[in-house]
């Protein structure tokens, strides 16, 4: 009774009914992978409450300080107001430990679901038209999340993270011409500067979130707008979505999912230990720790830096030093092609139709195969950011584990996608064997200069939707 | 119950128990929040602790995910929908009444192609004077980024700032030292090393290392890592960072790894109170490269 005149008060200021109606009527298809953008979603979602509640406590001062907390082993040593705070956080306030530890946990959480959602995309061929500006979003909103997890963790000004910090300083330093200035401006000065903690507080709290909110508020507006994607199946074509409606079953489940999310983020923050800032120290210049190594999702650039071989350009008085090739340039390659690739497969497949029905890994066999191959690439890099790891762990010589991982980085992606490529094929072979048709025929590539037109609309049909027979879902 | 024509009734019955299990385990994963809760009150009431609390706000938030999903997919009807998609694009006729109306405003502007240019310049103008405040975001990369503290006469110095004799490292000691009074200085961190093998000096060098001692910038020429690991019977600094390898030896030549150019060497002297003292800064600048390294 309550709610019906509460609605109906807001209803006669808004005038909402009609939207809310179409809004909870839409239909969403139901496929498992379809959660892992999801996933995502909710660990940003934790991440921006836990994370406030963290602003409470945390100080982005680089004053000098002595310590003299709880916490014994570092009674009397001189820190910054930052790491204090962060050790104080961690003992001295309730619940800081645990939401800090749920922070950490859940931005590592937030990285892997976007980057394997990356994945499902991409190997679905969902990124294809109409979805081509959802797929840039997407794809800025992992480069922003690598940044502003980088931020984060800097932001605690321990010996781990400042170490990282410093050979983020070095990186920019390395960018030809502008690189001196740029480090300048960013860290006001030479490293480490008196500004750069309370700077990154800024971008990692204010400016990045921002940014990060605006462009998912874009993704899901565009994801609704055009409808979400579909495997094809028994009464799945291109111009219907088959699926459950969002009210009730759908927010039922997306927000069991998220409850369910923040649990598993809350379990993790309570039972396993990430980034014990305490033990590591606070940040000297003059020390570093072996085994440093950053959070997983900077891995693949630090692997890079690793292998890459000691090559430096050097020319009248000039150089290019040589962290700007794997950390720039590979870095920049890597997310150019990313960006562009809806495009580059446009046009070399020819294929220029809007696609609603997704693909099966196997019916794009060397979409799979490039992409298996590009995952082998990286994947070796985010190995081998623990190199030094591994030759303490199988007591072999560090230099023969970094030369491996050159030639592995070289063998792995053409072996991986050589292996992925027969797979579809294989895999192909037996649905045909079988009888199950190959969805969606690849378009045989047009000739240069001739673009396909979306084909002509069938009669519209009519537009309220009608319940299905239930039948076996793909 | 929903019917369903085309069920037996012991599908129906299965449906039945299916739902009333469902109910059971909705309520009961509602009840383990209520209980997680009082839990997780009584644990901060008492002084907090981060595994009870982690646990009881992962059973609390958990309880109520599950009873959703339970719910959803146990007892709510399952039906598939289907809903039209209609063409994206705008229809012809919808495009046309944008651009008629569109064009009225433009076709105004258009006889004054002048101001619309203007009016571009002048956006443009002020978005570059916008971007000025950004340069007192940093001071101008100058001398600094080449030099250190270090200078003729300058003490070497502990990191409690205390100075060093020449004979308080014994063969294969390595210690790191900082100039006189500037231990914080992110740029002069500064191996001293006795080495038990014989130093070869690079050209003009000769005088750099006296009484068998050699000093190197501790800073990697790779990114920046302090290179703190010392392997003394290869007479070889390792970075932990990314594994460059210099040989002590040979100038801090990089011998393995991502380095490219040699440890910068401090030419150490010995004054007359019998402390270590640097003869002048670091053969070039200290840590990672950059554009204009070396040039003046």
């Amino acid at each position: 009774m309550v709610t019906r005149r509460v609605a109906r008060w807001a209803d006669q200021r808004l005038g909402a009914a009609n939207f809310a109606r179409t809004a909870l009527g839409k239909v969403f298809p139901d496929h498992w992978s379809f959660l892992i953008g999801e996933v995502a979603l909710y660990a940003f979602v934790v991440l921006v409450l836990t994370g406030t509640y963290l602003t409470f406590f945390f100080d982005p001062s680089q004053q000098e300080v002595v310590y003299n907390g709880s916490y014994d082993p570092l009674r009397g040593v001189e820190m910054t107001e930052a790491y204090r705070s962060a050790v104080e956080l961690s003992f001295d306030v309730r619940a800081g430990l645990v939401m800090r530890q749920i922070h950490h946990w859940a931005a590592l959480l937030f990285l892997a679901a976007i980057v394997v959602h990356l994945m499902r995309v991409f190997f679905t061929g969902a990124f294809r038209r109409p979805r081509e500006i959802n797929w840039i979003v997407g794809v800025v909103l992992l480069i922003l999340g690598i940044f502003n997890g980088f931020a984060g963790y800097s932001l605690l000004d321990d010996q781990l993270s400042g170490t990282g910090l410093r050979i983020a300083y070095s990186i920019t330093l390395s960018i030809p011409i502008a690189g001196t200035w740029l480090a300048s401006l960013l860290f006001g000065g030479e490293f480490p500067g008196p500004d750069i903690i309370s700077r990154l507080y800024v971008i990692h709290i204010l400016l990045l979130p921002a940014v990060i909110v605006g462009l998912i508020g874009a993704h899901l507006a565009i994801l609704v707008r055009q409808k979400h994607a579909q495997f094809p199946g028994p009464g799945r074509r291109e111009d219907n979505v088959v699926g459950e409606r969002v009210w009730p079953t759908f927010a039922f489940k997306s927000i069991g999912l998220m409850f369910i999310t923040a649990a598993v983020l809350c379990l993790l923050g309570g039972l396993a230990q990430i980034n014990p800032v305490w033990l590591y120290g606070p940040f000297r210049p003059d020390e570093v720790s072996s085994a440093s190594q950053p959070d997983w999702y900077m891995g693949w650039l630090d692997g890079a830096l690793r292998l890459f071989p000691n090559w430096e350009i050097r020319a009248f008085g000039y150089q290019v030093p040589n962290p700007f090739f794997p950390a720039v340039l590979m870095a920049g390659v890597t997310f150019g092609l990313l960006f562009a690739w809806p495009f580059l497969e446009a046009r070399w497949t020819g294929d220029h139709d809007n696609h609603h029905l997704l693909d099966r890994p196997r019916d794009r066999p060397v979409r799979t195969a490039l992409g298996v191959a590009t995952l082998a690439f990286y994947t070796v890099l985010t190995l081998a950011a623990a190199t030094d790891v591994t030759a303490t762990t199988f007591g072999v010589s560090v230099n023969g584990v970094v030369r491996s991982f050159r030639a592995l980085a070289l063998l792995a992606p053409p072996v991986a996608g050589f292996v992925a490529y027969r797979l579809c094929k294989e895999l192909q072979a037996r649905d045909i064997a079988r009888g199950i048709p190959v969805p969606n025929p690849q378009p045989r590539p047009r000739r240069a200069g001739s673009r396909r037109r979306p084909p002509p609309r069938p009669e519209p049909a009519p537009s309220t939707p009608e319940p299905v027979e239930p039948s076996a879902a793909p | 119950m929903t019917e369903r024509p085309d069920e037996t009734p012991e599908q129906r019955e299965a449906r039945r128990r299916r739902a009333v299990l469902g109910e059971r385990w909705t309520a009961a994963s509602f009840g383990v929040t209520i209980v997680a809760s009082l839990g997780l009150g009584i644990v901060f009431w008492r002084g907090g602790q981060p595994q009870l609390e982690g646990l009881f706000l992962a059973l609390a938030l958990g309880g109520i995910g599950v009873a959703l999903v339970v719910w959803a997919t146990q007892f709510m009807p399952k039906q598939e929908i289907e809903e039209e998609r209609k063409d994206l694009a705008s229809t012809d006729e919808e495009v046309a009444e944008f651009q008629a109306e569109f064009e009225r405003g433009e076709h105004i502007l258009a006889r004054r192609g002048l101001l619309v240019k203007m009016g571009g310049a002048a956006m443009a103008a002020l978005l570059g004077a916008l971007v000025f405040p950004i340069r007192s975001l940093g001071p101008r990369p100058g001398k600094g980024f080449k030099d250190t503290p270090f200078a003729k006469g300058v003490r070497l110095v502990t990191r409690d700032n205390k100075p060093i004799r020449a004979d308080d490292l014994v063969t294969d000691g390595i210690l790191t030292v900082f100039p006189e009074d500037h231990t914080r200085a992110a740029d002069a961190p500064t191996v001293l090393i006795r080495p038990s093998g014989e130093i070869r000096p690079r050209p003009g060098r000769e005088g750099w290392t006296p009484d068998g001692l050699v000093a190197y910038s501790k800073l990697c020429t790779h990114v920046g890592c302090p290179v703190g690991l010392y392997q003394s019977e290869e007479h070889l600094l390792l970075c932990p960072c990314h594994q460059s390898t210099f040989d002590v030896l040979d100038g801090a030549r990089p011998v393995f790894g991502p380095a490219a150019r040699p440890l910068p060497q401090l030419p150490l002297g010995i004054d007359d109170d019998g402390y270590l003292v640097a003869e002048g800064d670091f053969s070039g600048p200290t840590g990672a490269g950059f554009w204009d390294r070396d040039r003046d």
